[in-house]
């Protein structure tokens, strides 16, 4: 931390604010990904950050907490002016960030794991004894009771989750930074960390609080500040806002144009029949059904199998299923006979299981249909040139020439040549894993309707996602995960947040029930 | 594909593109020349630089190989061993059939020799894919494996060549065609045919795709176990031609033969430009990178400036300063 007193003296203007930002920005090259964010925390203010995936939530997050330096702007904490270069001077300085992703040595114990780095000695040596006790204290506040001796590894993923909160309120901090707690947490836990913010708040501790989930924010925020697309919509007191309000801030228009009219159409016959599919340990006796037409939703929270199944029915992980294509059998093994047989999966994780970065965009486009550009010998690059000027036509993808690399351009243009990628194998069922996950609204909305226009022409298609508008926006009919099964399903006037987040947290009785769904 | 070149517009960008990676090797070959003729005037002399290459040629043959294996992800340090065993196999073999058979023994032996190194190319690939054993440990193990063999075969002496296939035989090292050395031809041949196969086929695109990036490749319907091992299968392959051009040279099969070589050729590829982590192959780079390390040795024997003891030392700092450069140049 470096205090710079020639602003000191702004702390009588800005009075006992706990953190305030100034303007700031943070670019990656040409590419702005926060740009001009001024926001302020009381001590004892829980403060929201929401937006979509892309937003620039997390990036404000790290920016604030140490582990990016900003591009341009300024922090202050109580007034003085502070810059950190690492994540362990905003900790001196009272910031601690609580990561998404849980950050944890497997290997280790919980107590080792709640002191790694800051062990208690005694005559210089590691006193177990007091750490395990420590541990046990501030796990039971938090209402975990796992032993400290347990090994990380043994240890369920909400507790994980827990433990890592343990760890960031072991010290006394004024500020706590939450990125998505919630988002491996079901009923009961949600409700224990929305207890332990609350209790944060009462010890006079500021709270900035990200979650995807606006219920949650509804309940806890005495101040929202909406992101969108690293820009920043506006702070506004918490419970002024309703849930649609958010969204729409979020979004930034209304969302009904956000997403392309639903067609009328009955969806037609069954094309893709799962029957039992089961992928060790992560999904158990799944069973559903895509029509033709038809834009399927999978929702779930992180960790309920939606991925994995998905995974699993093309052959990129072990799994068993019955599968059946527009009624014949399917004994898939490989995702290359996935692909031969007409199902086409992109991948949530387009930076490093969709494409080649470092590669120019035809040998990305044409690695899943090679086949279509070697009809002899060798490959003809001039199909292949073609074929990229036709995809690029065709999904409005804006690049500055044909000679970049994949990674020089921008998300939703990647997102849009992965997609034009799995099309060139004229799948006749399309999965799609998070179709917009960080990239901007105008491609998002593109991509919408890409996969509108794609049921037009007769293919199924699937989409999971973690953003419930997204899905409720674009989908005929969600499938609701949860533990590896699924465990809801909702279509029509049905498909409402609210029902999505009861299915994905709630255990219902007797596996799996339809509320409204169709006949 | 002389078509392309006519299609105006969107003219591939790839091949028109200058780029310092690409040409390094090329401009450090070129300097070298130049430092050579320098030093010593004769080193630029037509016998000189002809024997250079000549004996350059097997380093480079295997290191072609080699860009299979590095381009795809993996690696093999068993080809100095492997070439021993191939060398020992095919000189028993012809032996034994040369009395019979006569100088037929000789291509007999030949597709022998290949036969062996698609099998322990084949034995890699498996080892290293369907085993799933890091490519260094598995190969480490073979390389033991194949060292043993021949020091078995040979009883810890030589295994030489029967006298009568020697003069049969002597040409397809000490022979010309147009007044170029065969083994020089046998190289740039086996150079076409593998640059081909890694730019122009399916295959190549697979191969670097597997080593640029594991996943994409999986989840584009690639099969890694498939492309990887038939990049050690063409590495075997090499490693046998390698073998045949070198066995008139030497005439026997020893424990020491082909020692150390799996360092010569690890540091020609990536002297000629490709990843040690695995991507987009340099086939000419590499022979480039082969060329440049024997360029270096017979400087230095031609030159006082440093014993020529200190060859392996040089080559060793020429392998860190390459590495110093890919890393660098990102």
């Amino acid at each position: 931390m470096v205090p710079r007193d020639a602003n000191a003296t702004s702390k009588a203007a800005s009075g006992a604010c706990l953190l305030r930002t100034r303007g700031l920005s943070k670019q990656y090259g040409p590419v702005t990904v926060l740009s001009n964010v001024s926001i302020e925390i009381e001590a004892g203010e829980i403060h929201a950050i929401i937006g979509e995936n892309g937003a620039g939530k997390s990036t404000l997050m790290r920016l604030i907490s140490g582990y990016v330096d900003p591009s341009a702007g300024s922090l202050e904490i109580e007034g003085h002016a502070v810059s950190f270069a690492t994540p362990h001077e905003a900790q001196d300085a009272g910031i601690v960030l609580v990561h998404q992703e849980i950050l944890l040595a497997d290997g280790l114990t919980v107590a080792e794991n709640l002191f790694l780095g800051r062990e208690l000695t005694r005559n210089g040596v590691v006193d177990d004894r007091r750490m395990q006790q420590i541990a046990a204290d501030k796990l039971a506040e938090l209402g975990c009771h796992v032993s400290p001796n347990r090994l990380v590894r043994d240890v369920a993923l909400a507790d994980r989750q827990l433990v890592q909160i343990a760890r960031a309120l072991l010290d006394d901090y004024k500020l706590v930074i939450f990125d998505e707690p919630t988002a491996v947490l079901t009923g009961n836990e949600v409700e224990r960390l929305l207890d332990i913010v609350l209790r944060l708040k009462e010890r006079n501790i500021g709270v900035l609080y990200i979650s995807h989930r606006l219920d949650e924010v509804q309940r806890l925020a005495d101040k929202v500040t909406v992101l969108r697309d690293g820009k920043m919509v506006g702070t506004y007191p918490g419970r002024t806002l309703s849930q649609m309000d958010m969204a729409e801030l979020m979004v930034g228009r209304e969302l009904s144009a956000l997403y392309p009219p639903k067609s009328d159409a009955k969806p037609g016959e069954p094309m893709l029949r799962v029957m039992n599919a089961t992928v060790p340990g992560y999904v158990e006796d799944v069973s559903f059904t895509a029509h033709k037409g038809e834009i399927l939703g999978l929702a779930g929270m992180v960790g309920a199998g939606r991925t994995e199944l998905f995974e699993g029915l093309v052959g990129l992980r072990p799994a068993s299923a019955r599968i059946e294509l527009n009624g014949v059998p399917l004994h898939i093994r490989s995702q290359r006979e996935a692909i031969d047989a007409g199902i086409g999966y992109l991948t949530e994780d387009r930076k490093a299981k969709g494409l080649l970065l470092q590669e120019r965009l035809a040998p990305n486009l044409t690695l899943s249909a090679l086949g279509r550009f070697h009809p002899g010998l060798y490959l003809r690059k001039r199909r292949e040139t073609a074929a990229l000027a036709e995809a690029v036509a065709q999904y409005d993808i804006r690049l500055k020439s044909l000679k970049v690399t994949a990674g020089q351009l921008s998300g939703g243009n990647q997102q849009k040549l992965l997609l034009a990628k799995i099309l060139l194998t004229d799948p006749s069922v399309v999965i799609i894993d998070e179709p917009t996950r960080g990239i901007d609204i105008a491609n998002k909305a593109q991509i919408y309707t890409f996969i509108r226009k794609l049921v037009g022409q007769g293919k199924a298609c699937i989409v999971i996602s973690s953003e419930m508008q997204e899905l409720i926006g674009l989908c005929d009919r969600i499938l609701i995960m949860r533990q590896g099964r699924i465990n809801g399903e909702v279509s029509g006037e049905q498909m409402t947040e609210t029902n999505i987040a009861l299915f994905a947290t709630a255990d219902t009785e007797g596996g799996q029930a339809a509320v409204g769904g169709r006949a | 594909m002389s078509t392309v070149t006519q299609s105006a517009p969107s003219r591939r960008p790839r091949d028109f593109a200058f780029s310092w990676a690409d040409a390094g090797p090329f401009l450090a070959l070129a300097a070298l020349l130049v430092i050579g003729f320098l030093v010593n005037p004769d080193f630029l002399s037509v016998t000189n630089l002809s024997n250079v290459i000549t004996r350059s040629a097997f380093i480079a043959i295997i290191a072609v190989g080699a860009t299979f294996v590095i381009s795809s992800g993996g690696l093999d340090l068993s080809v100095g061993s492997m070439a021993a065993f191939i060398t020992g196999i095919t000189i028993l073999f012809m032996n034994a059939m040369a009395p019979s058979w006569g100088a037929w023994a000789i291509p007999a032996g030949m597709v022998v020799a290949l036969m062996t190194g698609l099998a322990c190319g084949l034995a890699n690939g498996v080892i290293v894919t369907v085993g799933k054993i890091e490519p260094f440990i598995a190969t480490l193990g073979t390389m033991g494996i194949f060292r043993a063999l021949i020091t078995y075969m040979s009883d810890g002496g030589t295994i030489p060549i029967d006298r009568t296939l020697r003069e049969a035989y002597r040409p397809v090292y000490f022979g010309t065609v147009g007044g170029i050395p065969i083994p020089i031809l046998v190289s740039l041949a086996v150079a076409a045919i593998a640059s081909f196969i890694l730019y122009k086929t399916k295959y190549g695109r697979k191969c670097a795709a597997a080593g640029a990036n594991e996943d994409v490749a999986r989840y584009s319907g690639i099969s890694i176990v498939r492309t990887r091992t038939i990049a050690y299968v063409v590495q075997g392959a090499c490693v046998a031609i390698a073998a045949i051009c070198y066995v008139p040279r030497l005439g026997a099969a020893t424990p020491t033969t082909g020692v150390l070589w799996e360092l010569q050729v690890i540091t020609a590829v990536v002297i000629g430009g490709t990843a040690l982590r695995g991507g987009k192959g340099h086939i000419w780079g590499t022979v480039a990178g082969a060329v440049i390390l024997e360029l270096i040795a017979n400087l230095m024997v031609l030159s006082d400036f440093v014993s020529e003891y200190l060859v392996a030392a040089v080559q060793g700092v020429i392998i860190i300063i390459a590495m110093l450069i890919q890393r660098f140049s990102k």
